[in-house]
């Protein structure tokens, strides 16, 4: 759309950014990243985000969206001739968002659990992630992706983590491979789309940076 | 359609099941219900239908089941398309969705740590209640319903929790029409509307029955 201006605030490593970023470079559509530092929140941030205060934000000439999935849901209706993330079917819809809302309840929470805990509780997070992995991959099934045929709603909400999946794995002492080889084979596939591969962050520079927030937050 | 078409497996009490029988009655859409008991044996077509969480509500739409109560109602709204609950505009939509979102992600649990609680406890869970509904009036702004004009989505997702209040009015001795008046207004507003005032249980049997689940919890 001719004039469209578009502004991600965003941060590197936010598994929710990178949802945004996917959707949009799936959709082609250029925008303005501005970087926040979480620990000291810009103005404007804290003007297009006032409940929340989070990132990311999108704001679409002017206007913010926020929440990653309701973001995505926006791109998808906005620029919806291109790349269709999700289906036309109501049915398929509902079980699409249900699965995005399950990644959103379960997965985060759980991998900050595996580097940010020890011992038992460690332990039962490992076994708590592995467990959710696999429930996704019974979702996943045969299917090439979430969507079926093609690349959709699930699978961005869900492939970003992938980048972390290598922090986890180091702290954890699991091989998410080993235990769901499917679901790897998947996110391989996925990092093969140029919106993925682009927009997903280095897994070391994750690692690295997990480190340096458990030496901060006084975690061994 | 037939009224065999749409099944609800349901719970009486759930403000999560009312949003589903507000939607289906705004629509005009008839439904079969059925009552399950959340604390005794669970149904087997509730465990087949909702494996991963096992809650209700679920909607069986031609046996084919849905769950997590906000994507019913947008499944809802895709399926009978009148009168349309969610705004036109791709930016309307995402703004409902996020007040939806805000909705599930808070309301609910801070009432909960209420009537779960006593003491200072208690007086920390009043005031962040408080502040929700001041969110919430904030997004009201000066407009008879979140939408505007009409009754709609958020609307669906909010008016049922309200349904409790009377229980955390009472054990956390407030009343939310002092606090936030606005927030009042837009309550009878809505329970105005058949729809929401043929589903919503009587307050004082919410009451009973939060009454019961403190017993339960131990809490006197």
């Amino acid at each position: 759309m001719a004039g469209d201006k578009v502004v991600v605030l965003g941060t590197y490593g936010s598994m929710f950014s990178m949802r945004v970023q996917v959707a949009l470079a799936e959709k082609g559509i250029e925008y303005e990243n501005k970087e926040e530092d979480l620990a000291n929140k810009s103005p404007l941030l804290l003007e297009v985000n006032p409940v929340h205060k989070k990132i990311p934000v999108l704001i679409h000439n002017g206007k913010p969206v926020c929440e990653s999935l309701i973001i995505v849901q926006y791109i998808d209706e906005v620029w919806h001739d291109k790349n269709p993330l999700l289906p036309s079917d109501p049915y398929q819809r509902a079980q699409a968002r249900f699965w995005a809302d399950f990644v959103d309840k379960k997965v985060y929470d759980c991998g900050r659990r595996i580097w940010a805990t020890k011992g038992e509780e460690k332990e039962a997070a490992k076994k708590e992630f592995i467990g959710i992995m696999k429930t996704l991959e019974g979702e996943l099934g045969n299917k090439p992706y979430f969507g079926g045929e093609d690349f959709g709603y699930v699978d961005v909400a869900l492939i970003p983590f992938y980048c972390w999946f290598h922090a986890y794995e180091n702290f954890g002492n699991f091989k998410t491979e080993t235990e769901c080889p499917k679901l790897v084979e998947w996110a391989k596939r996925c990092m093969q789309r140029e919106s993925v591969s682009k927009s997903l962050a280095d897994p070391h520079k994750i690692y690295e940076f997990v480190v340096s927030l458990k030496k901060k937050l006084g975690i061994e | 359609m037939a009224k065999e078409d749409v099944l609800l497996l349901d719970f009486w009490v759930s403000p999560f099941c009312s949003r589903v029988k507000i939607a289906l009655a705004e629509k005009g859409v008839a439904y079969q219900q059925r009552g399950e008991d959340i604390f005794g044996g669970k149904s087997e077509l509730f465990l087949k239908s909702n494996p991963i969480y096992q809650k209700v509500p679920v909607l069986l739409h031609d046996g084919k089941p849905m769950c997590e109560s906000t994507n019913i109602v947008q499944y809802i709204d895709e399926t009978w398309p009148s009168p349309p609950l969610l705004p036109s505009s791709a930016y309307d939509r995402a703004r409902a969705r996020f007040w939806a979102d805000f909705i599930d992600k808070k309301l609910f649990d801070a009432g909960g740590n209420i009537w779960k609680t006593k003491g200072e406890d208690q007086a920390a869970a009043k005031k962040e209640l408080i502040q929700i509904l001041k969110y919430l009036e904030g997004g009201l702004g000066d407009k008879d319903y979140f939408g505007g004009d009409s009754f709609g989505f958020v609307d669906i997702i909010a008016i049922p929790l309200t349904n409790w209040f009377f229980a955390y009015e009472k054990f956390g001795n407030f009343k939310v029409e002092e606090e936030c008046p606005k927030f009042a207004a837009w309550t009878k507003r809505c329970l105005g509307r058949e729809s929401v005032a043929k589903t919503l249980p009587d307050p004082q049997q919410v009451f009973e029955f939060v009454s019961m689940m403190r017993k339960m919890h131990g809490i006197e």
